[in-house]
């Protein structure tokens, strides 16, 4: 049998494949486009909680973006990951690469001074600096400044208070009224069969917890952080080891948990609504958190954060969540107008009634609709706590810092007297680039 | 016997007609857009490694830049994290390499001798092949977890085992999880390749060694295997440089945490977690000269050459 001959397309054929071309590429040159007509301001989120069955419209984050969208511009939410580091990594990562995709993003503090130093944040105008820093709690202002500019907007803040069960506090005998000292409650606890709960696994959160030991003790653990990787390391202070006299009190006591050294804020809420359950750090979300347990929450306590050393008052640990405005945005006045709104105090009182993340605006803390979710001497003890806060250094190089201080200080059974010192020189190498991390 | 039977190799005259010279010579224009745009995409990231390397620089710090001349690579050599890292790599790269060559040269005679049921038979061996690594390391994660695990309860009677084996928990533990990942996971692989090596072996030898009145291990060790040779290679090649860029498992499974951090996870670590790119370059031109060198070793350690490999005498 001859080989078909090759048949040559008809001229029907070609013209037609000729419009299907061009129909496709108008398709993506439109797609390509859209710069004409309202900007769309897309504003990158940390996840937040889910909504509760039965919530109408936008929740959390996705509402205050629908209420702050303008005849002049839409702002649209995109999720990052979960976790806090690969928020980090995504965003960095990005903004290096100078993406005009971002236009506002939800920035952990530990990032603030990484991102305005690495130069991604578009700078705040200063007279909306100046309102900001004026209506602001004094801790999240702190978390939000760099080389004593503000260059993220605070839209909440997190900080810890000393949580505990009134009956336990009762008959061992504790004055709750006034400031407490972690000496006391851990013997106090080791003494009448309770236990102290922390966050002492290998990850951020137990550097929380030394850095707002260090902080209570007068310390901290570098300075002249706008030196950058010059930075002075002060971890191997008096303070340091204050720091590291109470973590090992903590883990030779009886009153330490089981797995203190893989414990978080998850870890020890089930410990805490048991018999043995004495004294929680932790952060703000406690209290809703046992707002279906009845009876732990009707002997549940709060104070501010307890004391490393006695008369010192305490600095109490700071998170939360601030507006950064991406310099290389191709709307950066839109998107600070709407930074302004979401970071609005009546943004901020929503956000918290809606998913218990407590507001960085002071007036927030007298609105009646935050009153009513919350009792007032519980917000009270937040506004204050947050006012007081010790942030975590804001440098560029907190997460190489705070890595160092995770291998050196982790666990906390192996922590003593020359912890400081060692956690010192380690980062001290780390920082000049003589040990990898 | 005590001779090895290796069939032997055909050659070629070497005399080549002008029609053969010609085609040669369209073949190599033909391949040559090929050739250059991989230069191109290989060489060029090569390159941008290998001058990063020479400079202190952070992603996030521009400013900072400095150039270090060999200082980095000074670091890392002399860090003991890095040897731990590498060391942690070699042994799993060894372990899993020798383990799936003895379970992968099973398969692969099941694969080649079956009579019933040929195409189910090898399709289930491949089936793990099949599956995306992070998907499979979530699988095993869940396996030995100690809350959803069953590896606990199905397995407590071995005195090393109890109900409450973390095994994510210490450095032994967590590193045997990886490797069993690993094994399960690639072992399909190579039973494939020497399964195509088996198929090269002749039968004629084998009836041969039969009527000479070999053994089966007779007939394993000194007709098949040395048949096998260039196959063998070729799959220990491409799994142990495979295996020696592990990620993906310890990426799902530990985080590097016990101790079980790769040198692929610590170059990780430095350019995309941290923004070094200095340091991560000089890590990742490390990386790729340790893989130089174990290729080197295993080509000469099996004295075949790669073109023989591929049949192309």
């Amino acid at each position: 049998m001859a080989p078909h001959p090759r048949r040559r397309p008809t001229r029907r054929a070609r013209a037609l494949a000729i419009g299907a071309t061009l129909a496709l590429t108008a398709g993506l040159l439109a797609a390509c486009g859209g710069s004409s007509g309202k900007p769309t301001l897309t504003w990158y989120i940390n996840p937040d909680p889910s909504a509760p069955s039965g919530f109408k419209g936008a929740f959390g984050q996705a509402g205050i973006a629908a209420r702050c969208s303008t005849k002049d511009y839409t702002v649209k939410v995109q999720q990052l990951p979960g976790d806090a580091t690969q928020q980090r990594i995504q965003l960095a990562r990005r903004l290096a690469a100078k993406d005009s995709g971002i236009d506002l993003m939800s920035l952990d503090p530990v990032f603030t001074g990484e991102f305005a130093n690495a130069g991604f944040l578009a700078p705040i105008p200063d007279q909306l600096a100046e309102q900001l820093k004026s209506t602001t709690l004094s801790g999240a202002v702190d978390g939000a400044t760099w080389n004593g500019k503000l260059v993220v907007a605070p839209l909440w803040a997190n900080t810890q208070l000393l949580w505990y069960r009134k009956s336990f506090a009762q008959k061992a005998g504790l004055d709750m009224t006034k400031p407490v000292t972690w000496d006391q409650i851990i013997k106090a606890a080791s003494d009448n069969g309770g236990t102290v709960g922390v966050q002492a696994n290998k990850y951020e959160g137990y550097v929380v917890w030394i850095n707002a030991l260090i902080e209570g003790a007068g310390g901290s653990i570098i300075q002249d952080a706008s030196k950058g990787s010059d930075a002075k390391v002060t971890i191997d202070s008096n303070a340091g080891r204050d720091a590291a006299t109470v973590i090992k009190e903590l883990a030779d006591s009886h009153a330490a948990e089981g797995d203190l050294s893989v414990s978080n804020e998850g870890t020890v809420l089930g410990p805490f609504a048991t018999s043995k359950g004495a004294f929680i750090v932790n952060w703000t979300f406690i209290y809703s958190n046992y707002k279906d347990d009845k009876a732990t929450l009707a002997d549940l306590g709060w104070t501010r954060y307890p004391e490393t050393v006695a008369g010192t008052p305490s600095k109490p640990p700071l998170g939360g969540i601030n507006i950064g405005i991406n310099k290389n945005s191709s709307h950066v006045d839109d998107a600070t107008a709407a930074a302004q709104c979401i970071t609005s105090a009546d943004n901020q009182v929503t956000y918290a009634v809606e998913t218990g993340n407590m507001p960085a605006s002071k007036a927030a803390y007298d609105s009646a609709d935050l009153k009513k979710a919350y009792p007032s001497d519980l917000l009270q003890a937040f506004s204050s706590s947050i006012d007081a806060a010790g942030p975590r250094p804001v440098t560029p190089y907190w997460s190489d810092i705070s890595s160092a201080i995770q291998s050196t200080w982790h666990s906390p059974k192996s922590v003593g007297s020359s912890t400081p010192q060692k956690s010192a020189d380690f980062i001290t190498d780390v920082l000049k680039g003589r040990k990898l991390l | 016997m005590t001779e090895t039977a290796v069939a032997p190799r055909t050659t070629t005259p070497a005399r080549a007609s002008d029609r053969s010279i010609a085609e040669n010579r369209l073949g190599l224009r033909l391949v040559a857009p090929a050739v250059v745009l991989m230069v191109l995409v290989t060489a060029y990231p090569m390159i941008q490694a290998l001058y990063l390397s020479l400079f202190k620089y952070r992603l996030t710090v521009p400013d900072d830049k400095s150039f270090t001349g060999l200082g980095n690579y000074v670091t890392v050599l002399s860090d003991s994290l890095f040897w731990k890292d590498m060391l942690n790599t070699v042994l799993i790269m060894i372990i899993t390499v020798a383990i799936e060559l003895v379970i992968g040269f099973a398969f692969a005679m099941v694969m080649h001798r079956i009579v019933f049921a040929r195409g189910l038979m090898r399709t289930s061996i491949l089936i793990p092949y099949g599956i995306i690594t992070v998907v499979s390391a979530f699988a095993w994660q869940f396996t030995f977890s100690l809350n959803n695990g069953f590896v606990n309860s199905w397995f407590h009677w071995l005195p090393w085992i109890g109900p409450d084996t973390n095994w994510f928990g210490d450095h032994w533990h967590a590193m045997f999880a990886i490797m069993a990942s690993e094994i399960w996971k690639t072992t399909p692989f190579m039973s494939l390749l020497l399964l195509a090596g088996l198929s090269q072996v002749s039968e004629d030898m084998l009836e041969a060694a039969k009527v000479d009145g070999a053994t089966w291990t007779q007939r394993l060790v000194k007709v098949i295997l040395p048949n096998m040779r260039a196959a063998i290679m070729v799959a220990v090649l491409f799994r142990a440089l495979d295996a020696f860029r592990i990620f993906d498992n310890i990426f799902i499974m530990t985080k590097g945490a016990q101790n079980t951090e790769s040198s692929s996870f610590l170059t990780y670590r430095q350019v995309i977690e941290q923004f070094q790119l200095g340091m991560g370059s000089a890590l990742s031109v490390l990386l790729f000269l340790s893989v130089l060198l174990i290729a080197y070793i295993l080509v000469k350690l099996f004295r075949v050459d790669l073109a023989q490999a591929r049949q192309e005498a």
